[in-house]
C-alpha cells in the first residue's frame, strides 16, 4: 500500500533535533528515581542549564528525563552520552559538582562514579559497569536512552519504521510467518509460541476483533513490563498496531495495573502523539489500515493477569475465568477473536520485522529465542531489570550481573516466577535460564521476577507468604483453589507457629496436588508450586520446625528468642529507649534484661545495640 | 457505618456516568471516578449506577466492587499508607515497617483507617518499585528504602502538619 509518509525522512528529521540539543543529559525518571529524588536533580539541572554560554564544545545543553534505566538500586542515575559517563546516586546537592566540573570543565566528578564492589575502583562508562556488560538489551535498549514523552525521540531510534514497512509491503501472512520463524515465545509466563498465537486469530479474518496488550503485571517483584511501558512506550504501541494489521484487527486494548500510575500517563501520551502524526487511528499514514488504542486500568486483582480474566474486566465484570476452549482467539473480547499478548513479547515485534526473524533466532538457545527481561531483586548487591539471552545461567545473573549476595551472605535459594513459581537452589546454580529447562526443575520463568534469598530467609515463611498471596487473590469459583488455599495457609501458619505435625507435611502435599488437578485457571494449577517446591529442596527446615521449634534461619517470630549477653552489655540504656513495647528492664551501667512475656522480637534493640551486646536465639 | 448516611449530590454521578456513555462495559473506570470524588464507594452511588445502566443491577455493580483490592468500600484516610509487601519488599523486611505504621497511628490488626480518619493503612502486593525495597506509599509518594525509624519520623511529620501530637 502506498504511504503518504516516508518514514526514512522523518527519523532523519528527528535525528537533526537531537543533533541541535547540543549536549544531553540523560536523567532517570522511572518510578524508582523518582522516589529518590530524580524530578528534582531535573529541575536543578534545567535550572543551571538555563545560561550555558560558557559551555565548551557546545552552544547548548538538553535535560532529557527518560525511563528506567534499570539499575535502581542505584538511582538517581545520570548519564552524559558524549562525555561516556554514568553517575549514580546522585541527589540534587551534586547537581552544580557535575555541571561545573564535568559539563563546563570536562573533569569527571570521581566520587559520583560507579564504584565496582570487586576491585574498588571506579568506572566511567555505562557498558563498564558490571551490571550491564553482561547483558544484551534488545527489548529495553531505548529505556532509559530516550525520552520516553517524546515521539520525536522514538522516531530517530527507528520508531514506526516496521510498522510503515508492514503496511506498505502488505503481506499479514508474511509478518506472521516472520514470527513464526523467529521462535518468539509469549513472555508473561507461558512461552506459548507467538507466531501460532497470531496465525489462529488472524484464521478469523474478515469481521471485528481486537488486540489486547496484557499490561497487569502482578507478580509480586516483577516489574519488566512497567519499565517498558514507562521507558519506551512507543514501542509497545507499534509492535501492537503491526500484530493489529497482521491478524486483520482495527481496535486494542491496553490492560494496566492501577498500580502503575506513570506507565498509565506516558502511554496515554504517546498515544496521543501517535495519533497525532497519523502513526494510529484512521487510515495510518494514508493507508486502508486504521487501528485505534484504548487504556483500562485494572483495578487490583491479580487473577486478571490470567487472559480469560482480563477479558471479562475489560469488558466491566468481576475478573473471573472461564473454561477454555473457546479459546479468546475465536471467541475473547465481547465475543469476538481476539489476540492477547504481553507487553514485553510486543516490544520484541518491531525488532523483529527490523531486524529480521534469524537476528532474534541467532540469540537464546535452541528452544527459547532471543532476550528475557528479568526483575533481579531481594537479597543480591545489585537490584534493578536486566535483559539477557534465553539460556543464560543463574550463576551469571546473581553473581556477575546482580554482584553477588549482600552484606557477604551465603547464597541459599532464589524464588523464580513469583507466586506461580518455584524455588531454584545451588545446585541449579548452573541451569540455563529457558522455557523448557526450568519446567524440568520444577520453576517456570514465569513472568520473569527473581527474587534472591541468602542463608537468613526462612523457606517455609516464603511459602507461607506465596499461599497467603494466593489465597487472597483467588477468585473464589473453583472449590478447590478457594478452599485448598486456604487449609494449606493454615497449616503452614501453624507451622511456622511452632505448633506443626510431622503428619501436616502429608497433608500439604495432598492439597497441594488437589488444588493443582482441581482448579480451572492456572493461578490455582501453580498456586501450591512454592509449597512444593520447598517441601522437595527445603525439607529439613520444615523439619526443623516441627520437630525441633526451631527456625534455622532466625525468622520465624514464635521460635525467636532476643537475649542481653550481660557480659558484654555495658548498661548504656539504649536498648531499653527504643523498645516500643517497654520489655527492656536496667539500670544505668548495669546489663539489662529483656522480658520474654512482654518483647515483640521486633529486633529493634539488636539494630540500635552499640555494643552487639543482643542477640536472636 | 460512618460517613455513609451523608447526603450524595447525584448531578455529580450523572456527569460521571455522561462521560462514560452510560456503558456498562465501562463499570469499573466509573467506579474509580466515584472513588476518587468521595475517597470511597457511597453505597447510594453503587445502587444509583446500577439502577441507572441498562444491563446492570446493584447486586452487579457491589459484585465487581468487592472483588477489585482497590475499591473500598468504606472511607480512606486523608493520607493513603499502602505499604508494599511484595516477594522483595518482604524479604527485605516490610513487616517491621508495618508494625512500626501500626504502632504509631494505633491501628490494631485488621483496622484500616484512624479513629480520626487522619490516615488509612493498606497492605498492598507489588508496587513494582522492588529495586528499592522495602517501600510504602503515601497518597502516590512513594517512599523508598524504609526501616522503622524511617517511617515513624515520616509520620511524625505529616502528624505535626495537621496538628495532632
Amino acid at each position: 500500500m502506498a504511504l503518504n509518509i516516508d518514514i526514512k525522512q522523518e527519523q532523519a528529521k528527528a535525528q537533526e533535533h537531537i543533533k541541535e540539543q547540543g549536549l544531553r543529559v540523560l536523567v532517570c525518571a522511572g518510578t524508582g528515581c523518582v522516589a529518590n529524588g530524580s524530578l528534582k536533580v531535573i529541575e536543578k539541572f534545567r535550572e543551571l542549564g538555563a545560561n550555558v554560554s560558557t559551555l565548551t564544545d557546545y552552544d547548548k545543553m538538553t535535560i532529557v528525563p527518560t525511563g528506567c534505566h534499570g539499575f535502581c538500586e542505584q538511582g538517581v542515575l545520570v548519564i552524559i552520552p558524549d562525555k561516556h559517563v554514568t553517575y549514580v546516586k546522585v541527589k540534587e546537592s551534586d547537581v552544580e559538582e557535575i555541571f561545573e566540573s564535568h559539563v563546563k570543565n570536562n573533569q569527571p566528578v570521581e566520587r559520583l562514579l560507579y564504584t565496582d564492589p570487586k576491585t574498588g575502583e571506579h568506572v566511567h562508562k555505562n557498558d563498564d559497569i558490571n551490571f550491564y556488560a553482561k547483558q544484551t538489551r534488545t527489548a529495553l535498549k531505548n529505556c532509559g536512552k530516550i525520552n520516553a514523552e517524546s515521539i520525536e525521540e522514538a522516531i530517530s531510534v527507528r520508531g514506526y519504521e516496521a510498522l510503515a514497512k508492514c503496511i506498505e509491503e502488505n503481506n499479514p501472512d508474511g509478518i506472521i510467518d516472520t514470527i513464526t520463524k523467529s521462535g518468539l515465545r509469549g513472555r508473561g509466563g507461558g512461552g506459548f509460541p507467538t507466531g501460532m498465537k497470531w496465525k489462529f486469530t488472524a484464521a478469523n479474518r474478515g469481521g471485528k476483533s481486537y488486540v489486547v496488550c496484557n499490561g497487569d503485571e502482578g507478580d509480586p517483584g516483577a516489574f519488566m513490563d512497567r519499565s517498558v511501558m514507562e521507558g519506551d512506550p512507543h514501542k509497545l504501541l507499534e509492535g501492537m498496531a503491526i500484530a493489529g494489521f497482521a491478524i486483520g484487527a482495527d481496535e486494542a486494548y491496553i490492560y494496566v495495573r492501577a498500580e502503575y500510575p506513570l506507565a498509565i500517563k506516558r502511554l496515554r501520551k504517546a498515544i496521543a502523539d501517535a495519533e497525532e502524526k497519523n502513526f494510529l487511528g484512521k487510515n495510518i499514514m494514508g493507508s486502508d489500515f486504521s487501528f485505534t488504542i484504548h487504556i483500562k486500568e485494572g483495578a487490583g486483582a491479580f487473577v486478571c493477569g490470567e487472559e480469560t480474566a482480563l477479558i471479562a474486566s475489560i469488558e466491566g465484570e468481576r475478573g473471573m475465568p472461564r473454561p477454555k476452549p473457546p479459546f479468546p482467539a475465536n471467541k475473547g473480547l465481547f465475543g469476538r477473536p481476539t489476540l492477547i499478548n504481553n507487553v514485553e513479547t510486543l516490544a520484541n515485534v518491531p525488532l523483529i520485522i527490523l531486524n529480521g526473524a534469524e537476528w532474534f533466532a541467532s540469540m537464546g538457545c535452541e528452544t527459547s529465542k532471543g532476550t528475557k527481561t528479568f526483575a533481579l531483586t531481594g537479597e543480591v548487591n545489585n537490584t534493578g531489570l536486566i535483559e539477557v539471552p534465553m539460556g543464560t545461567t543463574l550463576r551469571e545473573i546473581i553473581f556477575d550481573i546482580g554482584g553477588g549476595i549482600r552484606g557477604g551472605k551465603k547464597f541459599k535459594a532464589v524464588q523464580i516466577g513469583g507466586p506461580s513459581g518455584g524455588c531454584l537452589t545451588e545446585e541449579h546454580l548452573d541451569i540455563s535460564m529457558d522455557y523448557d529447562s526450568l519446567i524440568k526443575a520444577g520453576a517456570m520463568v514465569g513472568s520473569g521476577g527473581l527474587v534472591v534469598m541468602a542463608e537468613d530467609t526462612c523457606m517455609v515463611e516464603v511459602a507461607r507468604f506465596f499461599m497467603n498471596f494466593t489465597k487472597n487473590e483467588s477468585c473464589g469459583k473453583c472449590v478447590p483453589c478457594r478452599e485448598g488455599t486456604k487449609n494449606m495457609l493454615k497449616i503452614l501458619e501453624k507451622i511456622v507457629a511452632g505448633k506443626g505435625e510431622m503428619e501436616d507435611l502429608d497433608r500439604l502435599e495432598q492439597l497441594a496436588l488437589s488444588v493443582k488437578d482441581g482448579s480451572l485457571c492456572g493461578l490455582g494449577k501453580t498456586a501450591p508450586n512454592p509449597v512444593l517446591s520447598t517441601l522437595k529442596y527445603f525439607k529439613d527446615e520444615y523439619i526443623a520446625h516441627i520437630r525441633d521449634h526451631k527456625c534455622p534461619a532466625g525468622v520465624c517470630t514464635a521460635m525467636k528468642k532476643i537475649v542481653i549477653d550481660p557480659e558484654k552489655c555495658r548498661g548504656c540504656t539504649k536498648c531499653a529507649r527504643t523498645c516500643p513495647v517497654g520489655a527492656i528492664e536496667g539500670t544505668v551501667k548495669n546489663p539489662h534484661k529483656i522480658d520474654p512475656a512482654k518483647c515483640i522480637k521486633c529486633e529493634a534493640c539488636l539494630n540500635a545495640c552499640p555494643f552487639k551486646a543482643i542477640s536472636k536465639e | 457505618m460512618s460517613g455513609t448516611s451523608t447526603k450524595l449530590d447525584f448531578r455529580v454521578l450523572d456527569e460521571i456516568l455522561e462521560q462514560f456513555e452510560y456503558k456498562k462495559s465501562y463499570l469499573i473506570a466509573m467506579l474509580q471516578k466515584v472513588q476518587e470524588v468521595y475517597r470511597y464507594l457511597p453505597e447510594e452511588a453503587m445502587t444509583y449506577i446500577g439502577e441507572k445502566i441498562d444491563g446492570l443491577s446493584p447486586a452487579t455493580v457491589y459484585g465487581v466492587a468487592t472483588f477489585y483490592a482497590q475499591f473500598s468500600l468504606e472511607p480512606k484516610g486523608k493520607y493513603e499508607i499502602k505499604v508494599c509487601d511484595g516477594t522483595a519488599c518482604h524479604v527485605r523486611g516490610s513487616m517491621p515497617v508495618l508494625n512500626a505504621i501500626r504502632n504509631k497511628l494505633n491501628l490494631k490488626e485488621g483496622q484500616t483507617t484512624c479513629e480520626n480518619g487522619l490516615f488509612s493503612l493498606e497492605i498492598v502486593s507489588c508496587l513494582g518499585a522492588c529495586g528499592l525495597a522495602p517501600v510504602c506509599v503515601i497518597n502516590d509518594k512513594v517512599y523508598p528504602q524504609m526501616t522503622s525509624d524511617a517511617i515513624s519520623v515520616i509520620l511524625d511529620t505529616l502528624l505535626k502538619e495537621e496538628g495532632v501530637n
